[in-house]
């Protein structure tokens, strides 16, 4: 009876270096063809997914009614630390309300990226930590998961406290610290008035007030506005 | 003692992924801060491990030794990518909790040293029972030394397994020790390493008082085996 399959023939040629060079070839390729497969199944999934994500963080640090699509209506500016952000306007009827766009403090243990609401009026209408890499169960307490302190932010402006009392109680402000953890609220304090000083100087353009300001701004490479409608 | 028997006992302690082949110790340290995410961390292992196993052994005929351990490496990290892809696009909830692990698993040791040790050597389905019970005793590992630093680290137990299993679990969530301080230590990396070895100690301890049993035991009869 003759076997199906020769074995002893494959054993054979698995020794040769053709063999195994075609194998790690076809294996390679195999599994590049799963993954852009799946990564075409997945990709619309998971875009969606992040979508929902970003509309989420962003709706939590908004309290100004709005009726448009936040992700759609952004802009590419240079933001307070001189780096690209994008900023999403909430706008009702048309107006822009309020704004929302990430602000990056510095912390113990590295950057602290936050996401921050701000009204028209130009009061913070909230402050969440989105990523940090601060100790846990001391700085982490700038998480809302973990405590309320985010919370303190909310309703202030560069007025109330003024801007040299916008600091931690540590260095004269009125802002708590926690207990063995003063660079972790320190930096996220810093971050929010940076913020707000961004907020501030941008006002025209953030608001879409002054078109003529905010294209002599692009003009300058200092801003740059999206076409609108 | 069947072989499916010793398999099973060999995964779960005897060959224990962590507390005997001292494997997969990075990963470990990375979660075990809590026992949920031991928990989320031993369960995608586990799927990666029978996966893994399952596919190495049905095609070990064909691995040539010389070039198997780059053909394990990339089959291993294709199914670690997969299982990534579909956790974010399907279970999004469940990948925000355990997201940044499953990247983890590619360097994961114990797979490759399963699919090197079990699954070149053996036929399909002893292989799938492998990986499954290699992965059910790894996390066994991630569970405990999870559970062990959660409780005197932050006073808790399965915090936040809604987020892992579902809102059916949410009794799991326990407040051990109410108004707790917590004790840094343990949540932070060292107090993992601190744990790991007195875990470790105690298995050893353990192990020999039932080998030492099972001599005295024996020692009347010993034609009993």
């Amino acid at each position: 009876m003759r076997p199906i399959f020769n074995w002893e023939k494959l054993d054979l040629l698995k020794g040769k270096l053709g063999y195994q060079g075609a194998l790690v070839a076809v294996a390679g390729l195999v599994t590049s063809g799963a993954l852009a497969l799946a990564s075409k199944v997945t990709g619309p999934e998971i875009e969606a997914a992040a979508a929902r994500d970003l509309q989420q963080s962003l709706s939590q640090v908004l309290t100004s009614e709005h009726d448009n699509d936040l992700i759609k209506d952004s802009v590419r500016m240079t933001g307070p630390g001189g780096n690209e952000i994008t900023v999403y306007k909430a706008r009702h009827l048309g107006r822009v309300e309020a704004v929302v766009f990430q602000v990056t403090g510095t912390g113990y243990g590295g950057p602290i990226v936050c996401v921050m609401g701000v009204g028209r009026d130009g009061k913070v209408q909230g402050v969440r930590v989105i990523k940090h890499t601060e100790t846990p169960g001391l700085g982490d307490k700038i998480e809302l998961a973990k405590d309320g302190w985010i919370h303190a932010f909310e309703g202030r402006f560069l007025g109330d406290p003024p801007p040299e009392k916008f600091a931690v109680k540590k260095d004269g402000g009125v802002f708590d610290q926690f207990a063995g953890a003063t660079i972790t609220p320190r930096g996220v304090v810093k971050a929010v008035k940076g913020g707000l000083e961004f907020f501030g100087r941008e006002k025209a353009a953030l608001l879409d007030e002054a078109d003529e300001s905010a294209t002599r701004k692009a003009g300058d490479g200092a801003a740059r506005t999206e076409p609108g409608p | 003692m069947s072989d499916y028997a010793r398999i099973t006992k060999d995964g779960l302690w005897g060959n224990n992924v962590v507390f005997a082949q001292m494997l997969a110790l990075c990963p470990l340290m990375a979660v075990t801060g809590t026992a949920t995410n031991g928990l989320g961390m031993g369960l995608a292992s586990t799927a990666v491990l029978v996966a893994s196993n399952i596919l190495i052994s049905g095609l070990r005929r064909f691995i040539s030794a010389e070039v198997r351990i780059p053909v394990y490496i990339v089959f291993i990290a294709t199914l670690v990518t997969l299982v990534d892809m579909s956790l974010n696009a399907w279970l999004h909830d469940l990948y925000k909790v355990l997201g940044l692990f499953i990247a983890l698993i590619v360097v994961n040791c114990a797979i490759l040293g399963r699919a090197e040790s079990f699954a070149s050597k053996n036929s399909v389905a002893p292989a799938a029972v492998d990986g499954l019970m290699m992965g059910l005793g790894f996390t066994l590992a991630l569970v405990v030394l999870g559970g062990v630093r959660e409780v005197l680290g932050s006073g808790t137990l399965f915090a936040q397994a809604h987020l892992l299993l579902g809102n059916a679990f949410a009794f799991l969530e326990l407040t051990l020790i109410h108004d707790y301080k917590g004790f840094l230590l343990m949540i932070l990396p060292p107090g993992g390493f601190l744990a790991l070895g007195f875990l470790l100690a105690g298995k050893r301890v353990l192990d020999r008082r039932l080998a030492e049993r099972a001599t005295a035991a024996a020692t009347p009869e010993p034609a009993a085996g």
